[in-house]
């Protein structure tokens, strides 16, 4: 380990790494040195000279962001000069400011009006013209507002470094520079509104917020986003139990300061025109909306009654209702209906992953994993778009830490650009490619391998005994779905295995089974859409779901309860890298309940109250964590909105894990599910990029 | 033959000048009759460490217009780094008042490709690249002809004269940015990006072209080192002054019977180049402004120019710099004001918007004086520009932003009655206790 390096800031004495560079040091002591352009984890800039600061023995004013720390280096940060000189700097930025903060999105949360408030002068000597261009929107999603815009660059990096799309740059010269997409007039990017939220003033808005509120009215809820399963925390801004934006105001959450679309915008799904807002009950052919009394009371006797005459149930759970829904839901099914067709959606092999590691501790990779680790092997999977955190997480690794990246896909990827190694190869050739890379492999200190649905059964056991032959370090991740497809796998949504993935010593059928055979009575249907596409229903079953609209499946039930959205309860979900967080309700949508309190209900109806036992979220997950293998985590991590990666099993798991029934839906980013298809965002952009 | 732009003085010491005016002064026969390609023949033969001690006894500095000691350049290039090393030439010549670069290579390529050459043997940089001025189309043919000449007769290529060593040449063109003659800006440039400077340190002769360490010089920098190889670095020397060796192609003009290109030997006496060498101010006016060594210099007065040499010294002491070779010469009949304004508008024009000082103030500073020109201007905006310009001064992310401040501040300092006389003739009424803004449509 290199030398400290001893400087003096402000009189008071710092030690730090050399190379550090003095902004940091500063910060490490607790003095903060105004900034625009500095951003950290960013390429460096220089360019706002905001951070000016002054060094003995210097002659000028040395900008603190670029400078690195020098022993017995003796640096000022408040002097006369430097008040002087930030002043200035803000005179200029201004001059040709519009100063719209009245109207202006980031108005209250702008880093211009703090500096100017904090360093600014209180009356303007600009008297000139200022230069104007109109606003532009350049998609869907980004509208630019080039006098407000104070060319920091740190959307041009975001863009280009942060998602490896690169496409916004600068476009003429001097006082005239203007931001532009690389595509001149408009964006056909990852829409992700990185861009948006790095910007620190209202130049870059979001269609989706733009001019709606002021961002003192709003409560800011911190939840996980449910469309896909890289877990997510987004911050929801709510106004009169409206969503108004989606952002990550804290960086809290295991993906720091990343959002996708779906996760920054994809929430507007939830107040859809077509959301159900009443039970429905099938009269005469035809669902009529009823009262809750009336559908649960329906519901309850159909249950009941195909109960006690012995008839086959079947019931299909969800990939992105809570963990406490899908414990209780399976609970509900067993004891209660004595079932035991329960199935879901399964989207990647955790099954058998979890069983051939079996043995092996710390062999899950969490999502910090990803950016820590020195090498990363990607199997089988288009992570920028189908796992758009997980490939930020192995892109900001490559930029800081100088991770090998090794990619095994079919298709070309994003990960290319900066790969060790990128192979091309169908889903059957994936394991002899790997083999190619044994040697380079081998003499990685560290691995993780992050795998998709082509790699299941057979093969996830062939790829485990080739990471232990490595002889080093290998951790995996097997890629799932959705929001919550790894907890409904953790928490026994399958007929083989309890939760905690303790076999049931029973068999079931498969939820394509159960849709299919013709051979139900009953069936129960929890947030999922198997009949998608159209694919009839087999038989004439009593068919209830649970739903937010109605989809396919919804349209072929007999009974119908209007389910709320994650972001309108309580509850955990688990991540794809089994990482546990807490959702947290920030909307009421009239006429919903949570899937929770809907069984709850219907228990109490069905009179099991007292044998399925309670139904808030809170003493489900108590349950969870009493009685789930791997869920006994520390309450206080999850309650305050940490996450905590569980460790579900560490022996064989002796049960068929199905892997014909894996298969990913493949959503790219403008997709998510059936839920996808109602979101005006989400359809916006994949409209727009059919007509240009 | 290739005509002169202007005549020859007799007052000049015509060293990097010596072909100008020879027929055919640009081909190769030419150059090789008037000991072409002796230098680099020579300083193969010679160890690296001496061909850069010789360049560091010429006492060379650089002739862009900061005056960096060539030698000591040269010698921080990392020999032993396995990268390749790299010679690039700025040809970006762009600074007002500044002309002598196109004629070193319109009437002697040869001499600027022997220079790149000596410097990549001193370097061991295999390839060099001539970073030209867009607007300098045409010389990009000649420079072309003449690297094609020398390819066809092994004067470029592989294994040069027999030796090991081997050099390549290509020709580089700008899109017109004065920007892109600062050497950061200019690598971004080369390499295809947008013409913004580069974060210092590292230098280039660390970091350079595409990442590799890199020789950058200016046209006339590289012109002087045949030469200095040749007859030696002490000759070179014994021509400028103690702390300056040799001449510097000083490009004269303004108000002046005798403008053009002259070489002049460093430490020649301002008031003999103004009157003798340059012919003295026409219509017996007398001397009111003088910039020295291109726009970005702060402006002497006719008092302040009283004894001085052109030398890095003198000037220095006179609170001015040397610059790039660009004397202007002013006469009395000049409006400072606007002066002020035309220097203004080249900068406002050329500021690359990297930074905010220099892009934000070089634009408030040109509105302001254009209103002040049109007769619109107020008392508080005489302060205010000077103001603006101090605050610019070593503020900015590169050395443009002093560029456009210094004139400025100079100018509004030592020429403040004339603004003052544009008060008294203000077009428009201005309430006199009002602070309220006169505006006028910007541009
Ligand atoms: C704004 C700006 C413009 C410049 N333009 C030129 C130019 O056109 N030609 C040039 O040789 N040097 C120019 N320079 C100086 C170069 O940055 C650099 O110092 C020079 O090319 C180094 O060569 P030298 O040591 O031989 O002078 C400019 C500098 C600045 C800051
Ligand atoms: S939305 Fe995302 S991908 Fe598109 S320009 Fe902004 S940062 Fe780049
Ligand atoms: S749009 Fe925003 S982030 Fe981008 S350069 Fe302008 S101020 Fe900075
Ligand atoms: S990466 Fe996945 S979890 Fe994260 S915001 Fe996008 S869809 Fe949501
Ligand atoms: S001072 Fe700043 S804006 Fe001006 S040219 Fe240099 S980098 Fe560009
Ligand atoms: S933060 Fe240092 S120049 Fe912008």
């Amino acid at each position: 380990m290199a030398e400290l390096v001893s400087l003096t800031i402000d009189g008071r004495t710092v030690q730090v790494p050399p190379g550090t560079l003095v902004i940091d040091a500063a910060k490490k002591i607790g003095v903060e040195v105004p900034a625009f352009c500095y951003y950290e984890g960013l390429s460096l800039q220089a360019a706002c000279r905001m951070c000016l600061v002054e060094v003995e023995k210097m002659p000028k004013l040395m900008a603190g962001c670029t400078l690195p720390v020098a022993e017995g280096m003796v640096v000022r940060t408040e002097t006369p000069t430097i008040a002087k000189a930030r002043k200035s700097t803000l005179e200029f930025l201004l001059t040709n400011h519009p100063l719209d903060c009245p109207v202006c999105d980031k108005g209250g949360e702008c880093e211009l009006q703090d500096m100017v408030f904090r360093y600014g002068a209180g009356e303007s000597r600009y008297t000139e013209i200022k230069h104007h261009v109109d606003e532009k929107q350049w998609s869907p999603v980004v509208y630019f507002d080039a006098p407000r815009c104070i060319l920091c660059y740190r959307c041009v990096r975001i863009c280009d470094e942060g998602m490896g799309v690169g496409a916004l740059g600068v476009i003429n010269r001097g006082v005239v520079s203007e931001i532009a997409p690389n595509k001149t007039d408009h964006l056909e990017c990852d829409e992700c509104g990185m861009c948006i939220d790095i910007c620190p003033v209202g130049a870059l808005t979001s269609g989706a917020y733009r001019y709606k509120t002021r961002p003192w009215e709003m409560q800011h809820v911190g939840t996980i986003c449910t469309h896909c399963s890289n877990g997510c925390k987004t911050t929801l801004g709510v106004r009169n139990n409206e969503i108004m934006r989606g952002d990550n105001r804290d960086q809290s959450g295991v993906n720091g300061e990343f959002l996708c679309i779906k996760g920054r915008y994809a929430f507007d799904f939830y107040h859809h025109q077509e959301r159900l807002q009443s039970p429905l009950v099938r009269k005469n052919g035809k669902l009529e909306p009823v009262s809750w009394k009336e559908a649960l009371e329906a519901a309850a006797a159909r249950l009941k009654a195909a109960r006690d005459a012995g008839s086959k149930i079947g019931v299909i759970g969800s990939t992105r209702t809570s963990n406490e829904e899908n414990f209780y839901l399976q609970k509900f099914a067993r004891l209660g209906l004595g079932t035991n067709h329960i199935d879901h959606h399964r989207t990647g092999d955790v099954v058998t992953l979890l069983d051939a590691l079996s043995g092996q501790k710390d062999a899950l990779a969490t999502t910090a994993d990803l950016y820590e680790k020195p090498a990363i092997v990607v199997l089988g999977a288009d992570l920028a778009l189908e796992h758009p955190l997980l490939s930020f997480q192995i892109r900001a690794n490559f930029r800081h830490h100088q991770a090998r990246v090794y990619a095994v896909t079919e298709k070309p990827v994003r990960e290319d650009k900066y790969a060790a190694a990128a192979i091309r190869c169908d889903a059957a050739g994936e394991l002899a490619a790997l083999e190619t890379l044994r040697e380079k492999l081998a003499n990685e200190p560290e691995l993780v391998i992050v795998f998709g649905d082509t790699v299941k059964g057979d093969a996830v056991r062939k790829l485990v005994a080739f990471g232990s032959s490595l002889g080093k370090p290998v951790k995996y991740v097997a890629l799932v779905d959705y929001s919550n497809s790894r907890g409904a796998m953790d928490m026994g949504l399958v007929p083989e295995l309890l939760p905690g993935y303790r076999p049931s010593g029973q068999t079931g059928m498969s939820a394509g089974e159960m849709v299919a055979s013709g051979d139900l009575d009953m069936l129960y249907i929890v947030g999922a859409n198997p009949l998608e596409g159209g694919q009839p229903l087999g038989g004439k079953p009593f068919v209830i779901v649970h739903e937010m609209f109605l989809t396919e499946t919804a349209q072929a039930a007999d009974i119908v309860f209007p389910a709320s959205s994650a972001y309108e309860k309580n509850g955990t979900v688990t991540s794809v890298t089994g990482e546990v967080q807490q959702l947290k309700k920030a909307v009421q949508a009239m006429g919903t309940k949570p899937d929770l309190e809907i069984l709850g209900l219907l228990v109490r109806e069905m009179g099991l109250a007292a044998q399925i036992g309670p139904w808030t979220p809170d003493k489900v997950f108590q349950e969870i964590r009493e009685t789930v293998p791997g869920y006994n985590m520390p309450l206080p991590v999850i309650a305050t909105g940490g996450a905590v990666q569980t460790a579900p099993v560490n022996g064989r798991i002796e049960v068929d894990a199905r892997p014909d029934l894996v298969r990913s839906s493949r959503d790219g980013l403008f997709t998510s599910g059936t839920l996808g298809r109602y979101s005006k965002v989400l359809n916006s952009v994949v409209e727009g990029r059919h007509h240009t | 033959m290739t005509k002169l732009y202007n005549e020859p003085s007799p007052l000049e010491t015509r060293v990097l000048t010596k072909r100008f005016g020879l027929p055919n002064s640009a081909s190769l026969d030419t150059y090789l009759a008037t000991d072409g390609y002796v230098a680099i023949r020579k300083a193969i033969e010679m160890t690296q460490d001496d061909v850069i001690n010789e360049v560091k006894a010429s006492n060379l500095r650089g002739r862009g217009g900061a005056g960096f000691p060539t030698g000591m350049k040269w010698g921080f290039v990392p020999r032993s780094s396995p990268k390749p090393k790299y010679i690039v030439v700025n040809a970006d010549e762009s600074e007002p008042g500044t002309c002598k670069d196109r004629l070193l290579m319109e009437y002697d390529p040869h001499q600027l490709i022997e220079g790149m050459m000596i410097a990549g043997r001193a370097v061991d940089a295999k390839a060099g690249y001539i970073y030209i001025r867009g607007e300098y189309r045409y010389l990009i043919d000649i420079m072309d002809k003449a690297i094609a000449e020398a390819y066809q007769r092994g004067y470029l290529g592989k294994n040069l004269f027999g030796s090991d060593f081997s050099f390549d040449c290509y020709t580089h063109t700008g899109a017109g940015a004065y920007e892109c003659g600062e050497e950061s800006a200019l690598l971004e440039s080369l390499e295809g990006k947008r013409g913004v400077p580069r974060i210092r340190p590292p230098f280039p002769a660390v970091v350079g072209a595409w990442q590799c360490p890199t020789i950058l010089n200016n046209v006339e920098t590289f012109c002087a080192v045949p030469p200095i190889i040749r007859d030696g670095g002490a000759a070179f020397a014994a021509l400028g002054v103690p702390k300056a060796g040799g001449t510097r192609l000083t490009c004269l003009s303004g108000h002046l019977n005798k403008p053009g290109v002259y070489e002049l030997a460093l430490g020649f006496p301002l008031d003999k180049m103004i009157n003798e060498v340059g012919g003295g101010i026409p219509n017996g006016r007398k001397l009111k402004a003088f910039i020295p060594g291109g726009s970005s210099c702060p402006i002497l007065t006719a008092a302040e120019c009283e004894g001085l040499t052109m030398d890095y010294d003198s000037m220095a002491n006179a609170k001015t710099m040397l610059g790039s070779g660009g004397v202007v010469v002013m006469d009395d009949t000049t409006d400072m004001v606007k002066v002020a304004l035309r220097i203004m508008r080249f900068y406002a024009h050329e500021s690359c918007g990297w930074c905010i000082p220099c892009r934000e103030g070089t634009a408030w500073l040109r509105k302001i004086l254009t209103r002040f020109v049109d007769g619109m201007g107020t008392k508080q905006d005489i302060n205010l520009i000077g103001d603006l310009a101090h605050n610019m001064l070593g503020r900015t992310f590169c050395p443009l932003g002093d560029a456009a401040a210094l004139p400025t501040i100079s100018i509004v300092e030592k020429f403040r009655d004339e603004f003052e006389a544009y008060l008294a003739r203000t077009t428009v009424s201005i309430p006199v206790q009002s602070d309220l803004p006169v505006l006028q449509p910007g541009m």
